[in-house]
């Protein structure tokens, strides 16, 4: 990444990340887009073989472009649980935990990942820029409020082999680490942190370090790798890897709430199956009042995970219930590891109650000929794929 | 003598549009202009050889896209091209550049505050929301909430319908939004100077407020509710100057069989039984019609060209207090060459879009102190565009054209009337603040028209020069505009419309005035309509 006065200079929409010029000579197809204003790669070469590494060896993904902001100062914990739906005062130091936070609306505003570094010390990993609702939020909070996106370089580097490849890198005390664990490790002139964490439900981990290090991390990385089929996975694989693992994406499966034009398009954590997130036991957190309000009052939507019948995934396909259209499907995807037909669906209330009768109007097109089939869909009761290496600890060595 | 089925009076963009309408429904119908050229406030002259100014209104947004495609102003010569870009300098010479991508424009504004950069993004869903509430009103005539006719009633209720549906906490921010000042507006979302000042400019532009006078937040609409090919919020230079789209009316209004007489100003309306009968110019000249619809304002359409005798005592009322206040002047500037701009590539897209040279509100706020104690801003807020960078056709290869809105500038110099004097010094303390941020700009200087309300009432023939012909203040929007009762484009008088943008949706170059005059005519010819309906937004 370059200086924003730099940037200013060459005029660029879209800038490289701390990792592009190490990655380029991968990027075989070319296939880059703009994620929030940094280069990434829908694929490298070949999406397939990218998420067949993150399910048989490691893929690596450049997390630089994710939002990121350190929060820090004496009231931190507790000004992070007023903003969360959950108990932060529960979050350990060398933790990490997956979160959402709501509007006054309950809302939900975003989702990500908060890090707790030290005592006092968080790190908040977020889908959008989050910097005006931090600050607006901190008012009366002892808090000091970082943006660190760009002063941190990170890779996701994920799969069955991914701690082999780490072991073998020279990182090591590894294998204590269990997930969702932070552990630092002495790296050249300074440190690499890991974290077990990932978006694939699979073993994985992700890397942070300086930007002055990122080119050396890369190297090593990918040195280790070279015998544990590695390789770098594009957005493609990724999003289907985290549909197989039954991970929602904001921006997706829902709307973070500050960009909802039209009414009613936000969802509640009620709504999108997340209640669990929620802990009504917290005196005060923004959205609680509004929460309880739809919990007694009752959700406008239901959100489900479903197996869809036959193996054309259900892409923005309408759902009937007993031939009236009910909701719509939010991501799909034919699951090559889990041999599912996945797709998430939102489902209007009530109708949402009754998932005995689903059905997913799907259209496929094969050479200019479209054919249209109604595939019945059965709610799932856990994400496709969930296996016992992604908690095993110590992991497998291979 | 012929008798016309229709006569509309001013052929400006509006006036056009209100005619090209009536044509096309079959009717014999006449615009008389006054001057020797049509356009109104939407017009290009040659002023200097070769070169075009776009010499009132100089881009476009609003122009409804239904009435561009069902009159074909395309095929008439039309073409919309969008631009962006451009920067406000600080007083330091660092500047903000507004570029029009969203990752370059969140990290430029970072360079000032994070916070802000990220506050842009609920900024613009915010006002995007607002936006969405008054688009589908546009093409469409205000309810009157008083009659209880049939069709009113249904508008209310579809009014009442749009505005429920923005949910509680959306009714609660509009209802705030459109009474609440710019300033206010955004202290709500932005912590810097220099961003505040950048957007506050579309709420006070034309308008005789400050960025602090309650009302300017909803005038910043109507610079964001217009679109370019849909894309909500983006402007655009008429190629050829914003005399193109008075032309392509003008040409759809003649395919349709159309008349139109140029220096026929008019002295007043024939007016017979309450019913009018045509209109005498002031030449002696007298045209005869059932229909004659004003496309002056309404204090021009009600005390000038309207016998008192033939008005009922509470529209002179209504008129006489009608807000027209003149607050912009306009400098339109023929250039030797590009000039440069301090710490600017001339390649880049920074000169593609508005200058501004203030950077904050106290600036802005202070600017309209001037206007309030009579004299123009002597530090003002002006909106400079070099529209030759994005569309060639206004000068010759290598020669370009400026031009420069100026906020604020006063109907009258401490009380008196403007001198040639003061207009000179008005420009000169315009071309000496460009000239801050730009060095060579003075030496490049070919030709230039400077434009003060004076000038703007005289030749254009808008009331104080006031650019949306009456301020759009909540107390003269909607089924208020321009007066309660008469909002209906309808006079008072049988046979009496208005089409301009003293009426409902108000100013811009947006033609949907006009649109909604002729189909409430054609309604009460009991013709068939021809005027479309707006697109509905998603």
């Amino acid at each position: 990444m370059l200086d924003l006065n730099t940037v200013r200079e060459q005029d660029l929409i879209v800038e490289p990340t701390h990792f592009t010029e190490r990655l380029k000579p991968y990027a075989k197809t070319n296939d880059w887009f703009n994620w929030k204003g940094y280069m990434a790669c829908n694929t490298f070469e070949c999406e397939g073989k990218e998420y067949a590494a993150i399910r048989s060896g490691t893929g690596v993904f450049d997390i630089c472009p994710m939002s990121k902001y350190d929060i820090t100062g004496p009231d931190a914990m507790e000004y992070l649980n007023r903003i969360m739906t959950r108990d932060i005062a529960k979050l350990n130091v060398d933790r990490v935990t997956y979160v959402i936070w709501c509007d006054d609306n309950g809302y939900i505003q975003d989702d990500g990942t908060l890090f707790r570094l030290s005592e006092n010390h968080y790190r908040l990993c977020s889908y959008e820029h989050a910097m005006d609702w931090l600050m607006n939020c901190a008012e009366g909070f002892d808090v000091e409020i970082k943006d660190t996106t760009r002063d941190i370089a990170a890779l996701a580097v994920q799969g069955p082999t991914s701690f082999g490849v780490l072991e073998a890198m020279g990182l090591e005390g590894l294998e204590n680490l269990k997930p969702f664990g932070i552990m630092r490790v002495p790296f050249k002139s300074g440190e690499i942190m890991i974290s077990r964490t990932g978006f694939t439900g699979d073993l994985g981990y992700e890397l942070w370090t300086t930007p002055d290090l990122a080119g050396d991390m890369f190297d090593e990385l990918f040195e280790a790798g070279r015998l544990r089929a590695l390789k770098p996975m594009g957005a493609i694989a990724l999003d289907l890897a985290r549909i197989e693992a039954g991970f929602v994406q904001a921006g997706v499966d829902f709307l973070t709430s500050e960009h909802v034009i039209r009414t009613g398009r936000q969802r509640t954590p009620l709504e999108l199956d997340m209640e669990w997130l929620v802990d009504f036991n917290k005196p005060l957190f923004n959205g609680r009042k509004a929460l309880l309000k739809q919990k007694e009052e009752g959700p406008r939507y239901r959100f489900v995970k479903l197996d869809v019948e036959g193996n054309k995934p259900a892409h923005n396909s309408f759902i009937f219930n007993k031939g009236k259209q009910v909701g719509t499907v939010t991501s799909a995807a034919w699951c090559p590891t889990a041999k599912t037909n996945v797709a998430f669906a939102m489902l209007e209330w009530p109708y949402g109650r009754d998932t005995d009768n689903l059905e997913a109007e799907i259209y496929f097109q094969r050479e200019l000929g479209w054919t249209k089939v109604m595939a019945k869909c059965k709610p799932m009761k856990g994400p496709a794929f969930d296996p016992a290496r992604k908690r095993a600890t110590p992991p497998s060595r291979i | 003598m012929k008798k016309y089925d229709a006569i509309v009076i001013g052929a400006g963009h509006n006036g056009l549009t209100t005619a090209a309408y009536l044509a096309k429904s079959g009717l014999d119908v006449l615009v008389l202009e006054r001057n020797d050229y049509i356009g109104g406030a939407t017009v290009s002259r040659e002023l200097h050889p070769e070169t075009k100014y776009s010499n009132c209104s100089y881009v476009c947004s609003l122009l409804r896209p239904e009435i561009v495609r069902d009159l074909e102003l395309p095929k008439y010569g039309l073409q919309v091209v969008p631009y962006g870009g451009g920067v406000t300098y600080q007083r330091d010479g660092n500047y903000y550049t507004n570029y029009d991508d969203h990752d370059r424009q969140y990290r430029e504004i970072a360079r000032f505050s994070k916070r802000d950069a990220n506050a842009y993004e609920r900024y613009t869903a915010d006002v995007l929301k607002q936006t969405r509430l008054i688009r589908p009103f546009l093409m469409r005539t205000p309810p009157d909430p008083t009659s209880f006719k049939a069709k009113d009633l249904q508008e209310l209720a579809y009014l009442a319908s749009k505005f429920t549906g923005l949910g509680e906490t959306g009714m609660a921010d509009a209802l705030r939004f459109w009474t609440m000042s710019i300033g206010d507006f955004l202290d709500e979302y932005f912590e810097s100077d220099i961003i505040k000042a950048h957007m506050a400019g579309g709420g006070i532009i034309g308008t005789a407020l400050g960025v602090y006078s309650p009302g300017t937040a909803y005038v910043l609409l109507h610079h964001y509710m217009g679109d370019v090919d849909g894309s909500v919020g983006a402007w655009g230079f008429a190629r050829g100057g914003m005399g193109a789209v008075s032309n392509a009316l003008y040409q759809a209004f003649m395919a349709h069989g159309g008349e139109l007489k140029t220096g026929a100003g008019v002295d007043h309306l024939i007016v017979k039984n309450n019913q009018t009968k045509g209109v005498v110019c002031e030449n002696g000249d007298e045209y005869y019609a059932d229909v004659v619809v004003s496309g002056l304002d309404p204090k021009r359409t009600f005390l000038d060209i309207i016998n008192e005798e033939d008005l009922p005592e509470d529209v002179i009322k209504k008129a006489k207090n009608f807000k027209i206040r003149g607050s912009s002047g306009k400098v339109n500037i023929a250039l030797d060459g590009l000039p440069t701009f301090n710490g600017i590539d001339p390649r880049s897209v920074k000169m593609k879009g508005d200058f501004h040279f203030i950077d904050s509100l106290e600036r802005m706020e202070r600017a309209y102190d001037d206007w309030k104690d009579g004299t123009w801003s002597k530090d003002p807020f002006v909106d400079l565009l070099i529209p030759t960078l994005v569309d060639p056709t206004m000068a010759p290869t290598g020669k370009h054209m400026m031009t420069v809105f100026v906020q604020y500038c006063p109907p009258k110099v401490n009380g008196e009337e403007w001198t040639d004097a003061d207009r000179d010094a008005f420009g000169q303390t315009v071309i000496d603040q460009i000239a801050q941020y730009s060095p060579d700009f003075k030496s490049l200087i070919a030709h230039a028209e400077v434009r003060t309300p004076r000038e703007l009432e005289k030749e254009v023939g808008l009331t104080e020069g006031n650019i949306f012909q009456g301020e759009l203040t909540f107390d003269q929007l909607m089924f208020n505009r321009p007066f309660p009762g008469y909002a209906q484009y309808r006079g008072p008088i049988k046979g009496m419309y208005m089409c301009a943008s003293g009426t409902h949706p108000g100013g811009g170059v947006m033609a949907a005035p006009g649109a909604n005059a002729a189909r409430e005519v054609l309604l009460d010819l009991k013709r068939k309509n021809v005027v479309p309906e707006g697109y509905a937004d998603d």
